[in-house]
């Protein structure tokens, strides 16, 4: 099967790097990359917490001045109806960060489950989870979540975030499985399963802390394609549109053909804070995956210890 | 059991699951899906819009729920799927057959261009890693993390409203009658330009990165090493001991992209009001068009199937282990 061959980046690194010795608690702290990227994910954890309570104008106040390019009075400018585009964005902030959250965090709670389960019983157990994680891998997730948000009316933001994370857990637990899969056949867990451990303690002790990398990093990619995705949710005007988040405002501005009139700064912020938080978080997921499979690591000591020869090499 | 029988397996299954999970959902709806629907558009619902809703989910008040299944079943191999409200009485099928090609087309020649690009891409990125060539990851990051339809909406804004190079929306010049034609066909390209350079962009970083994480990998194993000892040309390492060998994974992990490169496809083609799937779609949302958006989601699945199985073929090909046993 095509899925059991692809091995990622950090799948291999783990494999490399398990040994006898004791790894210190999350070595990746230390990577630039990682440091740099909460960085930028705190500042717009930041605006999810305050954005609302800070707002210059209430982001459904509508006034005079339409479609005013950005200005002192209105730092992001107005919208086609003169409401304020920056308090959109702060106040939107919060809607789209809490989805994005609760579905990655619902949908890894989800993949855990079904991969690690399927990765340590294996066999038929292996087979059915499998099968219904590749199935849900396959079928385009975007008509599937709109047919069910549309069949379920607006039911909140709880209920879209629990669509989100039904649909969006099978990349998860693919690689999940992959890595219980390996580790199954380690040293430590067949001595823990030998000395009697109950399965609970074998999975929860010996196999969990052990794939934590990957959920890590899998997590950190859910709430981008969850944000994302409700993002585009929203653009499409399914949900309750007149709750802010940043989906909404490219909703209304693409309802008043922003782009136009050519009022970019109306619809430009929130894709540009959606765009700054996938990187960041990219960034978090890029310095994990250097920690824990050295040979993907960049710059300079990298550099001596594996590509410089060769890169020298190809200036000649 | 032989790889592309399993493969093939596993599509029919994936189409059964589809296929079923369209004939459950509605049925999960509280009190009965044309209710349900009836009570949305509060009771303005013609006899025979509530006819399309019950060919659609294949109702029958006098039937058990195992032959409205069947029945279900009949109505999709006649190609039957209900009437779309939104166009209506115009058959789903056909305002399906009518979209389709035009997603096909710009999806096809998207995927094939991106795909060719980032991994050719990743190939360089990946050969002179440890070099400043390394500074693009940070910036593929970044282009990967754009969700494709605001890139569409930032590129429609520089290139057609303000620069004026390419049309704003549509799928062709309106002057024109669709024909087999070169102004026609020319007419096709030019609007399909933009829609296409708003999906390439973010997929092919997509691409690159992952090409190029798995040609690094690639090139620190010991035949590597041992083809370069033995002094064989440099382009002759990297493409047929690192890059032959890097891109299996990722062939493999093509099919597992599509499902979110369609997801994107649709959005972009709202954007520029391209007349596929996309803008079919974003009508039945805004109508609350059931038979339409069902619809949707088979086509869509089955298309993605029959991506995946080719794709699978590709894998099939390149990969001699699939091949044994």
């Amino acid at each position: 099967m095509a899925a059991e061959v692809t091995v990622t980046s950090s799948d291999v690194g783990l494999v490399s790097q398990g040994g006898a010795r004791r790894r210190p608690r999350a070595p990746w702290l230390r990577s630039p990359k990682v440091v740099a990227g909460l960085g930028v994910a705190g500042f717009f954890i930041l605006m999810g917490v305050f954005g609302p309570l800070i707002v210059p104008a209430d982001p459904s106040a509508t006034s005079a001045a339409v479609l005013q390019p950005p200005s002192l009075e209105h730092l992001l400018g107005t919208t086609a109806t003169g409401e304020d585009v920056l308090s959109q964005v702060l106040a939107g902030a919060r809607l789209s960060l809490v989805v994005g959250f609760t579905a990655a965090v619902v949908g890894e709670a989800i993949a855990i489950l079904v991969g690690i389960t399927a990765g340590y019983l294996g066999g038929l157990a292996d087979e059915v989870l499998s099968l219904v994680t590749n199935v849900f891998l396959v079928i385009p997730v975007l008509p599937l979540q709109i047919l069910i948000v549309t069949y379920l009316g607006d039911g909140g933001w709880l209920l879209l975030a629990l669509v989100i994370a039904l649909t969006t857990w099978s990349h998860g637990a693919r690689r999940l499985r992959a890595q219980t899969l390996s580790i199954r056949q380690r040293d430590y867990v067949q001595a823990a399963r030998a000395a009697g451990e109950p399965t609970w303690r074998t999975v929860g002790f010996e196999i969990l802390p052990n794939v934590s990398a990957i959920v890590i990093t899998s997590f950190v990619f859910h709430v981008t394609s969850a944000i994302v995705v409700q993002t585009g949710l929203a653009f499409l005007g399914l949900g309750n549109v007149s709750d802010w988040s940043w989906g909404s405002v490219l909703y209304w501005s693409d309802n008043s053909n922003a782009f136009l009139l050519g009022a970019w700064w109306w619809f430009v912020p929130p894709g540009l804070c959606l765009a700054f938080l996938g990187s960041g978080l990219a960034l978090i997921n890029l310095g994990i995956d250097e920690v824990i499979n050295p040979r993907l690591r960049t710059g300079l000591k990298a550099a001596r210890l594996f590509g410089r020869a060769r890169a020298v090499g190809n200036e000649h | 059991m032989h790889f592309l029988l399993r493969r093939a397996i596993f599509y029919l299954i994936a189409a059964w699951a589809a296929i079923t999970t369209n004939f459950i959902l509605p049925r999960l709806m509280p009190g009965g899906p044309v209710e349900a629907v009836m009570a949305r558009h509060e009771g303005q619902l013609s006899d025979q819009a509530v006819n399309a809703l019950h060919i659609a989910f294949g109702l029958d008040p006098n039937a058990s729920m195992w032959s409205e299944y069947v029945e279900y079943w009949r109505n999709l191999f006649t190609g039957n799927l209900g009437l779309s409200f939104t166009y209506f009485p115009t058959p789903v099928s056909t305002v399906i057959a009518h979209a389709l090609p035009w997603t096909l087309v710009l999806l096809g020649v998207v995927t094939l261009v991106e795909w060719i690009l980032g991994t050719f891409a990743g190939i360089v990125v990946g050969w002179r890693r440890g070099t400043w060539v390394d500074a693009v990851l940070p910036l593929g990051a970044f282009l990967r993390g754009i969700p494709h339809f605001w890139m569409g909406l930032v590129i429609v804004t520089v290139f057609a409203v303000t620069l004026d190079w390419f049309p704003v929306s549509g799928g062709y010049s309106s002057d024109l009658l669709p024909n087999v034609s070169v102004p026609f066909v020319g007419s096709v390209l030019y609007h399909a330009v933009l829609p296409a350079l708003a999906m390439v962009v973010g997929s092919l970083a997509t691409h690159m990165l992952s090409m190029r994480n798995m040609m690094v990998t690639t090139l620190s194993e010991d035949y590597v090493l041992v083809a370069e000892a033995k002094g064989l040309h440099r382009r002759r390492v990297m493409l047929s001991y690192g890059a032959r060998n890097a891109i299996l994974p990722n062939v493999a992990g093509f099919a597992l992209q599509l499902g979110f490169v369609v997801s994107g496809a649709l959005l972009v083609e709202k954007v520029f009001s391209y007349p596929g799937i996309g803008y079919v779609l974003f009508q039945a949302v805004h109508n609350q068009d059931y038979p339409l958006l069902q619809g949707i989601l088979l086509i869509t699945t089955f298309t993605v199937l029959i991506a995946s199985f080719l794709a699978d073929l590709a894998f099939f090909a390149l990969d001699p282990r699939t091949r044994e046993a």
